[in-house]
């Protein structure tokens, strides 16, 4: 059980989904009842890495092997490290938290949707914890198939058209990325005669500067498209809009994050020449500053309070992508902490949006106006998500952005002046709505008799807003499970990166001869 | 030359013996038969296939005991290897399932008769010949025996028109195509005086690579094989004659007859043309694509389910192509490990056109299974699992196929080749998905009673079942795949 911890945590939906299937669809309590607890085991079950993570260690920690498919050299390959670990915690405390705002919410087909929720659960920890590839593109397509159905079934109006598109979007980035892996696997083998997806095993290799560029632009493809970057985007609007208020918070708290944590995990440590090249790194910072100018200004447009907290995140995506480009330490770590913070707070945001769409069944932000009169609680959680999101000082979203703007102007201060646009931009869309829905009188009579936040409501938004509170005020343990392995990523990129700067280097000599690769690599590549 | 008939001849032999005698059978007791009790053949072709398979059992522990790698019986004719008794096990298993599937539909169709069942059989005992041939004629006589049980399979419903119509085509279109192999064969003969496969390679290799009449009997053989896979340009035949066909037999000509007739094409271009293959890779790689390129997109516009499974078969062959294009260990063995999860899941989905045939609806149009997680649950996810399977998304069998002839093409560096196979996978998960929409979110059609039936049942089962073990746990079928199966080729 120990030693399996990983596995547990992994398996802890899936094997509910099991038991969930056994029970009758005309208990519906019942079926709830199961979902949920399914759901909080998965939450407490996934705690106690918070502590048995050990955070002066920077390689993979609670390593699980075992032999999958030993005639390809697949394997069962688990492993965590702080990037991975502060992303398993989101996903559980997520997957935890738009479970239970489902309860009221979906009342038809109880027991696929929750079957559906379950597998789905367990196809993202999988992202987030295998280290083998193919056992990693197993789970990413999984979570492909839960997520049409969340989508296509009992979602919006336009919800098939949402569902294929970003079903059908993702697949065609993930095949492309598929044949990166492919090439990397056969690469392994040319050069070192074993065929192996482990991951650790292929960062061993010496990787020709051409075969890198096609690779990282194959993965960039599958990633991009995940983020959604730039001109990748089109599938968000439609399918964060369409989704059940679930199924969007699932959606934009840890899907979106597979993508950056695809580049995080594999394209920067797997491919340092090509993410390193100055063409790659002026193209998606210039695309990630495109998404984040881009997305704040279409959000200011929306006239549908749901396509504009989706188009937020489009431009908070840009700011993460933008932190992982920049290559140091202070971008990457922001960057990972933006996308908890993202996490946190947009969802938090779409809960908002589906608790009053629960009460009116509309999404016109017209059609609201001085709730604040009559939902008093309502309004401050929601203030305090909106301010989260815009990046006010004290809650999380300031730790994250500024973290990457220092980590961005350290490279570029245009990059710094134009993402800085972005932040203005978000606070005026996001004031702006708070003012529209929440403030003046009621004009709208159907608003009058609307009800407060009822025990259940506050119960899944106030460990969000206190999250939101945590990393605002105190990130240091953030960043300190952090430091470790950003600096490995760091420094497999740019070897020299802390002691040309005089830094304290985090991973001191020791750690380093237990991975010769970067040096072996420098070595190779020279002549 | 020694035309003695030996033991180790019937030994060889016995499988194709065995189905022959149990054809012929069925045809004596079905005429003691009661009209109503004509599932009793059903059982009788059940106990031949297990003997069968128990005769194949046989040959295959016969190899591994001895250690040897191939029995040849009839003096050349016929060899028995990995190859042979991997595919005698494939068309094993789609038999079987055509059987189990059969009576209940043919009982709804009004066409319970006993030829069927013989029939089955009959076409079994030609594919067992293209499985183990080595010689042209025992080739093409095993071809024909199969193309000639299927033309009459095909047109098995009398007084259905679509049938009938569906049985001509094929049957003309079919003789030509058999015409054109029986030419191209003639020439590999003339090149070499021979029908053995291994004295025809030798006589091939031993010309010029760009010598007109080897590229004369490449492109006749080719077009000829073309035709039985169902690979663009001569893929015309394949949508209509698998619409009109009974759908038991539409499942059965689609993963069988398709099997074998890789077979065939596997054992005369990776043995007597192998050496051409700067000449025929070029060619082979283009009809993959075209393959690929005209199934996928033309799957898309297609209301009937037949058809449009069809149009998704065409495209699978397309894919096994590339196996043959990148001919390395990596691609033949893809090619296997894809017709064995083809068999499964193909067969599989068509069951499930099977099992919407009702007293009062056809169930071959899309709409037929509107709604069907309202009506049956457990058969909407299942044939859920099968499409999944069909577009190649892991944790199914046929993402494991895919993997294998990606993998092939990376390494032997057909890079746009592979990037082409990987974006159709996204254009078939469109139309895949159709069903899947069809299925879960529109509302349930009142189309009457799903005519399942036991054997449909176990049918679905099994293939269900091993279309999700060869994905999540595919070690032993790998296994399988691997070892002698294609060491035979080289």
């Amino acid at each position: 059980m120990e030693q399996h911890l990983l596995s547990v945590i992994l398996f802890i939906p899936l094997a509910g989904m099991f038991i969930l299937l056994l029970i009758p669809k005309d208990q519906k309590t019942l079926i709830k009842i199961w979902a949920n607890l399914v759901m909080l085991f998965g939450f407490l079950a996934s705690l106690p890495l918070w502590w048995r993570y050990d955070r002066n260690n920077a390689d993979f920690q609670l390593v699980e092997r075992a032999d999958w498919i030993p005639s390809i050299g697949a394997r069962y390959h688990l492993g965590l490290d702080g990037i991975s670990l502060l992303l398993v915690l989101l996903t559980t405390l997520v997957g935890l938290v738009s479970v239970l705002s489902s309860w009221s919410a979906i009342e038809e087909r109880l027991k696929e949707y929750y079957a559906f929720f379950m597998l789905l659960q367990t196809g993202m920890l999988g992202v987030f914890l295998s280290l083998d590839f193919f056992l990693f593109y197993v789970f990413w397509e999984v979570m492909l198939v839960p997520m049409y159905f969340i989508i296509g079934v009992w979602g919006g109006p336009r919800k098939l058209y949402a569902a294929i598109k970003f079903f059908l979007y993702t697949l065609f980035g993930s095949v492309l990325m598929l044949l990166g892996i492919l090439a990397l696997y056969f690469h392994h083998y040319t050069q070192f005669g074993t065929y192996t997806f482990d991951v650790t095993e292929l960062m061993r290799m010496n990787i020709p500067p051409t075969l890198q560029m096609w690779v990282f632009w194959a993965f960039f493809v599958g990633f991009a498209i995940k983020v959604p970057m730039f001109p990748f985007h089109t599938w968000l609007p439609d399918a964060h809009t369409e989704a059940p208020t679930a199924g969007s918070v699932i959606l934009a708290g840890v899907l979106l994050k597979m993508g950056t944590y695809g580049f995080v995990r594999f394209s920067l440590p797997l491919l340092p020449d090509a993410a390193s090249d100055s063409r790659t790194v002026q193209v998606i910072a210039w695309l990630s500053i495109i998404a984040i100018v881009y997305g704040a200004l279409v959000s200011l447009m929306q006239k549908d309070w749901k396509k504009l907290v989706a188009y937020s995140s489009v431009s908070h995506l840009g700011f993460c992508t933008l932190g992982i480009i920049a290559l140091n330490p202070n971008g990457l770590a922001g960057s990972v902490l933006q996308q908890i913070n993202h996490g946190l707070s947009t969802g938090l945001l779409f809960l908002i949006v589906g608790i009053a769409y629960e009460r009116r069944h509309t999404r016109e932000i017209a059609e609201y106006g001085g709730l604040s009169n009559v939902m008093p609680v309502y309004a401050l959680i929601f203030g305090i998500s909106m301010l989260a999101s815009a990046g006010m000082p004290l809650l999380n979203g300031f730790v994250g952005e500024f973290t990457i703007l220092q980590g961005a102007f350290e490279v570029s201060k245009t990059w710094a002046a134009f993402s800085v646009a972005g932040i203005v931009l978000g606070a005026a869309y996001l004031l702006w709505l708070f003012q529209r829905t929440m403030f003046g009188p009621i004009t709208n009579p159907k608003n009058e008799k609307l009800l407060d936040l009822n025990a259940r409501e506050l119960a899944y938004t106030l460990p969000l807003v206190a999250c939101c509170f945590w990393i605002g005020i105190y990130p240091k343990p953030y960043f300190e499970i952090l430091e470790k392995p950003v600096a490995k990523i760091v420094k497999r990129i740019q070897p020299d990166y802390y002691r040309a700067r005089g830094l304290k280097d985090p991973l001191p000599e020791a750690a380093r001869a237990a991975d010769p690769a970067p040096a072996a690599r420098r070595a190779a590549a020279a002549p | 030359m020694n035309f003695e008939f030996s033991a180790t001849d019937f030994f060889v032999l016995k499988p194709a013996v065995l189905l022959c005698l149990f054809g012929c059978g069925i045809l004596i007791t079905d005429f003691f038969i009661d009209a109503r009790q004509k599932v009793f053949n059903a059982f009788t072709a059940l106990l031949g296939l297990g003997f069968t398979g128990y005769a194949v059992w046989q040959q295959q522990s016969y190899l591994k005991a001895n250690g040897l790698n191939e029995l040849i019986g009839l003096s050349g004719a016929v060899t028995i290897d990995g190859f042979a008794i991997f595919f005698q096990w494939v068309f094993l298993i789609s038999t079987a399932l055509a059987v189990l599937i059969s009576a209940r539909y043919l009982e709804i169709e009004r066409e319970h008769h006993g030829e069927y069942y013989s029939l089955l059989l009959f076409a079994q005992t030609g594919m067992v010949f293209l499985a183990c041939g080595t010689e042209l004629v025992t080739l093409f006589i095993g071809l024909e025996l199969m193309a000639l049980s299927f033309y009459v399979m095909v047109g098995f419903l009398r007084g259905d028109r679509r049938s009938n119509e569906a049985a001509v085509k094929y049957l003309l279109l079919g003789a030509f195509s058999s015409g054109l192999l029986a030419y191209g064969f003639s020439i590999l003969y003339g090149i070499s005086g021979s029908t053995r496969l291994s004295e025809i390679a030798a006589a091939v290799a031993s010309r010029e690579p760009r010598d007109p009449m080897v590229f004369l009997a490449l492109a006749t053989t080719a077009a000829g094989l073309f035709f039985k896979i169902a690979a663009v340009p001569f893929h015309m035949w394949a949508p209509d004659a698998y619409e009109g066909a009974p759908t038991t037999i539409t499942a059965y000509l689609s993963v069988a007859s398709k099997a074998a007739s890789f077979a065939l094409l596997l054992r005369i271009f990776q043995v007597p043309l192998e050496s051409a293959r700067a000449t025929w890779e070029p060619m082979v790689a283009l009809v993959a694509l075209l393959t690929m390129t005209l199934g996928n997109f033309a799957a898309i516009s297609q209301t009937n389910i037949k058809r449009l499974l069809a149009y998704s078969s065409i495209s699978h062959a397309g894919y096994i192509l590339l196996g043959l294009v990148s001919g390395n260990q990596t691609g033949l063995q893809g090619i296997a490990v894809y017709i064995l999860v083809y068999a499964f899941m193909n067969f599989g989905a068509f069951t499930m056109v099977v099992a919407m045939r009702g007293q009062e609806v056809t169930g071959d149009d899309i709409d037929d299974m509107a709604g069907l997680v309202f009506r049956r649950p457990t058969y909407a996810f299942l044939m859920l699992l099968f499409l999944l399977s069909l577009a190649g998304i892991p944790p199914t069998a046929g993402f494991l196929g895919k993997y294998y002839i990606f993998l092939s093409l990376i390494q032997t560096r057909h890079y746009y080749l592979a990037v082409f196979a990987v974006l159709y996978v996204a254009v078939s998960a469109y139309y895949y998905f159709r069903i899947v929409k069809v299925m879960f979110v529109s509302q349930p059609a009142e189309r009457g009673e799903i005519a399942d039936s036991f054997g449909v049942k176990v049918a679905l089962g099994v293939t269900a079942g091993f279309t999700l073990l060869i994905g999540v746990y595919p070690e032993p079928f790998l296994r399988l795949a691997q070892g002698s199966l294609f060491a035979a080729l080289r």
